[in-house]
């Protein structure tokens, strides 16, 4: 968050020279904050203080004989060394592990695709394979649950031509790669129309130039292309990470079809449900939702400025 | 073909379609693979579209009873389906479609007016805090929204906002990625000569904002709004820890709790449900697919605000 102080002050210094500009910096003040207090409100309200709620409660413990007690960081002890809470954490990293990659290399491959093809199919198909975007993921959860299902799905009489025995993707081994599946099919399509715009943005006659100089098509997209939208990817590689790590309504929602395969304490996000609602334990559930958050936050953070060079996301 | 709202990139675009395609005329033929593979991608990403098409269609005994997965059964029972539907437990499915909506356009519409607030704000005004307010919105993009869903809870709990409506609709106030993307949008899209010259003719700063910077951000402001209204219309976390009371419930909890029920009866026990959870899935993203059909000239090229500098 300190990335961007460097400069503010040199504004007001020069308004400063003269009186004149004094007010006119303070009509600016007045005027920029008008604009922006409702929004810093609800932020206030909103954001920093439930984060800041949260962070005092998770300091406390309760018991029916004790009552309410102040444990500092004891939660977060707990928590770190609690195996439901660390499996859960596993399973996401794992999972953003395999996950964000092929969804960066689909919605990628399909954006360059599409970037070439200026046919009525190529453009409805684009419509087509974005649709998924607009479908709730407990809609998305629900149909692809249904599609697996042995009762409901296709799955079973698609492999039976074939003569083989359809995977479980509801069963314990499988669970991954269905849920890889889901995630995939939701959002590959927003991803691809992102870096699908940042492609048309592109000045089409540096393409001109590179084909003069001899460049064949695959040099253009590995040399411009490419780089020209890094930062539409490292967008991309942004908003999958946070969308990961908190995971929540798939495995909500495809719990009761896969039966046994998808305990409470499957994702992080999951287990700290479970803590505030199922076991009232607000403090306990309070700790893991900080630190999830706390986490992520210090993750992307990190990561953004790593490659802050490239991308003007942070810029 | 209208691509983008932001302006250059789409007349470039033009010209340079027309050179490329001129000067290689064969590159068309080499693009049967391409076509046969973007075919490919699209049954994949359609397939379980037609499944909730077909699959509404059919009453429970053609659900279960063998048959095609992929095809129509014997019975095309979408009048009866329709008609369970809207009649069970009191119709509280069609309660449910209208909370959806007030929770999506209050929530929708509120955040987008205090983005476009904010972000025009940001970009058009030097005020104290300016920098660091803004560092602090692009680190809020950061937080995970489930992360605030428990503790928001806890504070509306002490509050008294629990199960009621405002208890859904003021965090989907909350959207800071509107806020950064109206304000690098704004940035480029409302030339500081243009507000000068509205002051110099003696319009307030918020005549100015209202009658010229206003029009000029028409596009980001329906791309915030359709990324809002379709975030809060597919909320699922926030009404599930918030509600209680069944008929506050948006429709995508709603068929969550159809589901639960259906599954705890055991796929032969929840027969009829099941019909009508696949009914109530197929109708409950039909307005959705509506709104992005009707809207796409404009978001097509608002998502890209983000990622264009």
């Amino acid at each position: 968050m300190t990335v961007t102080l460097a400069t503010p002050e040199r504004e007001s210094a020069t308004h400063n020279k003269k009186g004149r500009r004094r007010s006119a910096a303070a009509r600016q003040n007045l005027v920029g904050w008008l604009f922006v207090g409702p929004f810093a409100v609800v932020f206030l309200a909103l954001l920093v203080l439930p984060i800041g709620f949260a962070f005092y409660l998770s300091m406390f413990q309760s018991s029916l004989i004790g009552g309410e007690r102040f444990v500092l960081f004891d939660n977060y002890i707990k928590a770190f060394t609690d195996p439901s809470f660390l499996s859960g954490a596993w399973f996401v990293i794992s999972f953003s592990l395999v996950l964000i990659p092929l969804q960066m290399a689909v919605s990628l491959a399909v954006a360059l695709m599409l970037d070439i093809m200026t046919t009525r199919f190529a453009r409805f198909s684009r419509l087509m394979i974005f649709m998924p975007y607009a479908i709730p993921t407990v809609i998305g959860a629900l149909m692809w649950g249904f599609l697996y299902s042995s009762n409901f799905g296709p799955l079973a009489e698609i492999f039976g031509i074939f003569g083989a025995t359809a995977p479980n993707f509801l069963s314990s081994n499988l669970i991954f790669y269905g849920l890889l599946n889901i995630v995939t099919w939701q959002w590959a399509g927003y991803y691809m129309i992102i870096l699908y715009a940042a492609l048309q943005g592109i000045d089409p006659t540096l393409y001109e130039a590179a084909r003069i100089d001899g460049a064949s098509q695959w040099q253009i997209v590995l040399r411009i292309k490419i780089p020209l939208i890094a930062p539409a990817l490292l967008l991309i590689l942004v908003f999958a990470l946070i969308g990961t790590l908190q995971f929540f309504n798939e495995p909500k929602i495809l719990q009761q079809l896969a039966a046994g395969a998808i305990p409470n304490d499957f994702t992080p996000n999951m287990y700290a449900y479970q803590q505030a609602f199922s076991l009232a334990n607000d403090n306990y559930g309070s700790a893991i939702s900080f630190a999830l958050g706390a986490v992520v936050f210090i993750c992307v953070y990190i990561f953004l400025f790593a490659t802050r060079k490239r991308g003007s996301f942070i810029s | 073909m209208s691509v983008t709202p932001v302006e250059r990139p789409k007349t470039r675009r033009a010209s340079g379609k027309l050179v490329e395609r001129r000067s290689d005329p064969r590159r068309v033929g080499g693009r049967i693979p391409l076509n046969i593979v973007l075919a490919l991608l699209m049954i994949y990403f359609l397939i379980p579209f037609w499944w909730l098409i077909v699959n509404s269609s059919k009453d429970a005994a053609s659900l279960f009873g063998g048959g095609s997965a992929l095809w129509f059964g014997d019975n095309i029972d979408y009048v009866q389906n329709f008609t369970d539907l809207f009649t069970y437990s009191g119709g509280i499915y069609a309660r449910w479609l209208g909370n959806s909506a007030l929770y999506a356009l209050a929530g929708g519409i509120g955040a987008t007016v205090l983005a476009v607030l904010a972000g025009y704000g940001f970009a058009k005004y030097s005020f104290a805090g300016r920098r660091f307010g803004f560092a602090v919105i692009l680190g809020a993009v950061m937080v995970p929204t489930t992360a605030l869903v428990i503790p928001t809870f806890v504070l509306f709990a002490e509050a008294g906002l629990t199960n009621t409506i405002w208890a859904v609709i003021l965090p989907t106030l909350l959207n800071p990625f509107g806020v950064y993307l109206m304000c690098v949008y704004a940035r480029d899209a409302v030339p500081d000569e243009l507000l000068d010259a509205a002051r110099v003719d003696g319009a307030g700063e918020f005549r100015t904002f209202a009658t010229v910077a206003l029009p000029l951000l028409r596009p980001a402001m329906v791309t915030v709004l359709l990324l809002s209204v379709v975030s809060s219309w597919n909320n699922y976390f926030l009404p599930l820890v918030m509600l209680s009371d069944n008929r506050l419930f948006p429709v995508t909890v709603g068929i969550g709790l159809w589901q639960s029920t259906a599954s705890s009866y055991g796929a032969a026990g929840g027969q009829t449900l099941w019909s009508i959870i696949i009914l109530g899935s197929l109708v409950s993203v039909i307005p959705l697919i509506i709104a992005f059909l009707t809207l796409q000239r404009y978001w097509r090229g608002g998502l890209a605000i983000g990622s264009l500098k």
